[in-house]
């Protein structure tokens, strides 16, 4: 077994972030995820594997230094809370479109605009439908717990650089704040050789000269740019779909939720089955790709799912397109920074699929 | 002679600008940014300007500077405050415009908006708290973190090979054409809170000139984030950010101070 | 075993730490721990609260509403957490400050005068660890022992002289505290 420790998320995140061989993190002070800066400085990961660590002068500026260290075949990551994610954005689309693997974690707060610097999930559209502009997309995990924030660190990293395509760690300042027992994983060595064709390392007599850039002025060219992207995407469909399932098996009605939504709604399940209600929880772990395929198994023999949200109604939306009419599908959410609690969720349950 | 005939209005020696709500401050106590939303909205009410004056306030802990100032504001995202003071004084030529910022929004995520702003010549007033920190997340490094000082990101002391220098933004945007008017004042003794007044006075002042952009640094203190008392944040901001930023008027009417 | 504890009481007070001590003495139980605290600039000088979740199972909500134990620092956090221990709870309180005391009758009320004593023997950064030791005689599922563990996993070596001093302040709690009867006090 591996280091037993008690972290809250977003140390787990930065301890995770040295274990994992990465060699750069650029980031801003933010709210509610200052401490993955602050631990990192604390740690000084410069002297326990070399990894470089900057505090940008804007979130722009950070993701800006990713897209650098990552046109390199570097592992580079940055971290923020939702309106540095915001920022982070035109970054974003340039490394997708760029095809370069990057981790960027987000530890929601409620908006829009300064919004509040409490829980929410209100960034699942910007997340997982692009965010910045054009035909993109991020592969988007999202961590229930304190050990999926270390855990998601390393799948990020593999997955981003499986793809060539950014990664983005979707948490909440539930999740960020809190602290649980996480087993951290062994320290993998930094990465020391980068001899993919699309790094940049200094042209050599012996090769010719490599370019990363998202731009193609031909629009035949950059139409066969945007169909492989789209072929890496259904790749991704097809492969990479994560989910966990609670007491599905005999369920009538189902909650679907993810991250710290997820976690309450465990609890409902629990309280619910109590009552002699045959209620389960299906947890999306990527959230891009969605595990749509298997909600519209279940959908043949529910009575009815939840979308249990602390938004307005956002991932109701791939919920229902997955489901495609097959059964009843309503919302439940609290914004700003509150937080429903398993009984309201409960209460919810009760009055949009009970009634 | 009971309370209520000493507060007779006739014993009346000081009086709290109707430019300040009744709001309670939500600064830490000590902390000076309370001392200029105070003079700010002094100078405003002496100069009889408040009913044309427009504030802009930024991200930081003065970024409810909304909810205490009595006036109309808006509030700008992270570092953008000058570029929406420009958008508001470019529609609006014959108000007085005024921008409210931290250092780590004016210098720092902003750095690009200041430096245009000031260049382009923009005939607002910049009002610039530098307390060397990250007051509102916590303590973080600023871009005006002296060297070897401590900050939740630089828990051993700012190192200046690792993380640069800090930014004399002052100095820096004295150096542009477009500014009029730059100085540096603190509001730590009761003889500075008078010359950050005045100096405050004159960057509204100027705004009728129509000669370029007023730009005032406070060297303040940020005692929670230092993690001092607040006494001890004040001689420590004497002895270790004043030869670093020192006091005084940089640029006068568009001159060069030479010292 | 599943308890459900919220600690609530001012910004400085160690309402956090207390909670983080907790959570480590649970590991050292291999309990499932969580530790959720309320966060963010407003809480200086204000409120703190944290809500601890020591569990035999894997924890589901971090976040709840009502729960087993609540061990209370200020009025304000009387006023508000007194209605959400579960019937049958506990509900523990420093009585320094308090001018409504609970008035509950379904639940277990205990005082420990953790401030007045931390004073009294001149240490009052061990008032956190007064009310800890409190709790701890109130519940045996976590010794001293674990609390003592826990401190010294938590705390970096640096500190560990100040552990005696600690374990000193947890044992005071563990004697001062007394029961309270809303009922008697009518
Ligand atoms: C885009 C964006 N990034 C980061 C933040 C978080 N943030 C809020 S205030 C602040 C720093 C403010 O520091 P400063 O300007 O020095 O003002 P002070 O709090 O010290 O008065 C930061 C980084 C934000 N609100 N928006
Ligand atoms: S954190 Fe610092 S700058 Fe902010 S109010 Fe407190 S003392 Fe002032």
């Amino acid at each position: 077994m591996g280091e037993l420790k008690l972290m809250k998320g977003n140390e787990a995140v930065a301890e995770a972030a040295i274990r994992a061989g990465v060699d750069a993190y650029f980031g801003y002070p933010i709210t509610p995820q200052s401490e993955v800066m602050e631990y990192l400085a604390a740690e000084q990961p410069h002297k326990r594997t070399g990894m470089v660590l900057l505090q940008a002068e804007s979130e722009i500026a950070a993701i800006n230094m990713v897209y650098g260290a990552a046109s390199t075949g570097k592992k580079a990551m940055t971290s923020s809370s939702s309106p540095g994610i915001s920022l982070k954005m035109e970054g974003i689309s340039y490394l997708a479109g760029a095809e370069l693997p990057c981790v960027v974690v987000n530890v929601v707060r409620g908006g829009p605009g300064l919004g509040t610097i409490q829980p929410s999930q209100a960034d699942y559209f910007q997340a997982t439908k692009g965010g910045g502009h054009g035909d993109y997309h991020m592969l988007v995990l999202a961590p229930a717990s304190v050990q999926e924030m270390s855990d998601f660190v390393k799948l990020g990293f593999d997955l981003a650089f499986k793809y060539r395509n950014p990664v983005m760690i979707l948490s909440d300042g539930v999740i960020g704040q809190m602290m649980e027992k996480v087993e951290l994983f062994d320290p993998i060595p930094r990465c020391t050789e980068f001899n993919e064709e699309w790094m940049l390392t200094g042209k050599t007599a012996d090769r010719e000269k490599r370019v990363v850039t998202s731009l193609d002025l031909d629009s035949a060219k950059m139409e066969k740019h945007n169909l492989d992207l789209v072929a890496k995407y259904k790749k991704m469909q097809e492969n990479e779909v994560r989910y966990e399932e609670f007491q599905v098996e005999d369920a009538e009605y189902l909650f679907v939720a993810y991250g710290c939504s997820a976690r309450i709604c465990q609890k409902t399940v629990k309280i619910a089955r109590e009552m002699g209600h045959k209620v389960g929880l299906l947890r999306p772990i990527t959230l891009y790709p969605y595990p749509s395929k298997r909600l519209n198994e279940l959908a043949d023999r529910l009575k009815g799912i939840l979308s249990v949200e602390l938004n307005s109604g956002q991932m109701i939306e791939d919920v229902k397109l997955a489901v495609n009419g097959k059964t009843k599908v309503e919302h439940y959410g609290r914004m700003g920074g509150m937080i429903h609690s398993p009984e309201q969720v409960l209460c919810a349950f009760e009055e949009f699929l009970l009634k | 002679m009971d309370v209520k005939d000493i507060i007779k209005p006739e014993n009346l020696v000081y009086e709290r600008t109707k430019n300040l709500t009744d709001k309670a401050l939500s600064y830490c106590p000590g902390c000076g940014h309370g001392v200029v939303h105070r003079l700010t909205m002094e100078v405003l009410e002496e100069l009889q300007i408040t009913q044309d004056t427009i504030g802009v306030a930024s991200v930081g802990c003065s970024v409810l500077a909304y909810e205490f100032m009595n006036i109309d504001m808006t509030q700008a995202p992270h570092g953008r405050a000058t570029a929406a003071a420009t958008g508001i004084k470019r529609c609006w030529p014959d108000k007085y415009v005024f921008t409210y910022q931290g250092d780590g929004d004016l210098a720092a995520i902003g750095t690009a908006e200041t430096i245009h702003s000031c260049n382009r010549g923009e005939n607002f007033t910049v009002i610039f708290i530098n307390n060397g920190i990250y007051g509102m997340t916590g303590g973080q490094m600023a871009p005006t973190t002296l060297p070897g000082m401590k900050s939740s990101t630089t828990p051993y002391g700012r190192e200046v090979e690792l993380m640069g220098n800090p930014i004399k933004m002052t100095e820096l945007v004295a150096q542009l054409p477009g500014t009029y008017y730059v100085t540096r004042q603190s509001v730590h003794t009761p003889a500075n809170v008078r010359k950050a007044k005045k100096a405050i006075r004159i960057a509204f002042e100027n705004q009728k000139l129509n000669k370029g952009l007023s730009f005032v640094e406070i060297v303040s203190n940020c005692n929670s984030g230092w993690k001092m008392t607040p006494v001890d944040s004040n001689i420590w901001m004497e002895e270790n950010m004043f030869p670093f930023y020192p006091l005084g008027d940089i640029k006068v009417n568009g001159e060069l101070v030479t010292k | 075993m599943n308890e459900e504890i919220i600690i609530a009481g001012f910004g400085g007070q160690g309402v956090l730490s207390m909670g983080k001590i907790l959570a480590y003495s649970g590991i050292m139980r291999n309990l499932e721990v969580s530790w959720m605290p309320s966060y963010g600039p407003e809480m200086r000088g204000g409120t703190a609260n944290v809500t601890v979740i020591l569990s035999e199972e894997r924890i589901s909500s971090p976040i709840i509403n009502i729960f087993d134990s609540a061990i209370i620092l200020n009025q304000q956090s009387l006023d508000k957490f007194e209605r959400k221990v579960r019937p049958g709870g506990l509900l523990l309180y420093d009585t320094n400050g308090i001018t409504r005391h609970p008035e509950r009758t379904d639940i277990d009320i205990y005082q420990v005068e953790a401030a007045a004593e931390s004073a009294r023997i001149d240490n009052l950064r061990v008032f956190n660890m007064i009310v800890l030791g409190a709790y701890l005689k109130l519940k045996d599922f976590l010794k001293l022992e674990h609390v003592i563990e826990g401190l010294e996993k938590s705390l970096p070596p640096r500190y560990h002289h100040l552990i005696e001093a600690n374990a000193d302040a947890l044992k005071i709690g563990m004697n001062i505290v007394k029961p309270y009867s809303a009922e008697l006090a009518k």
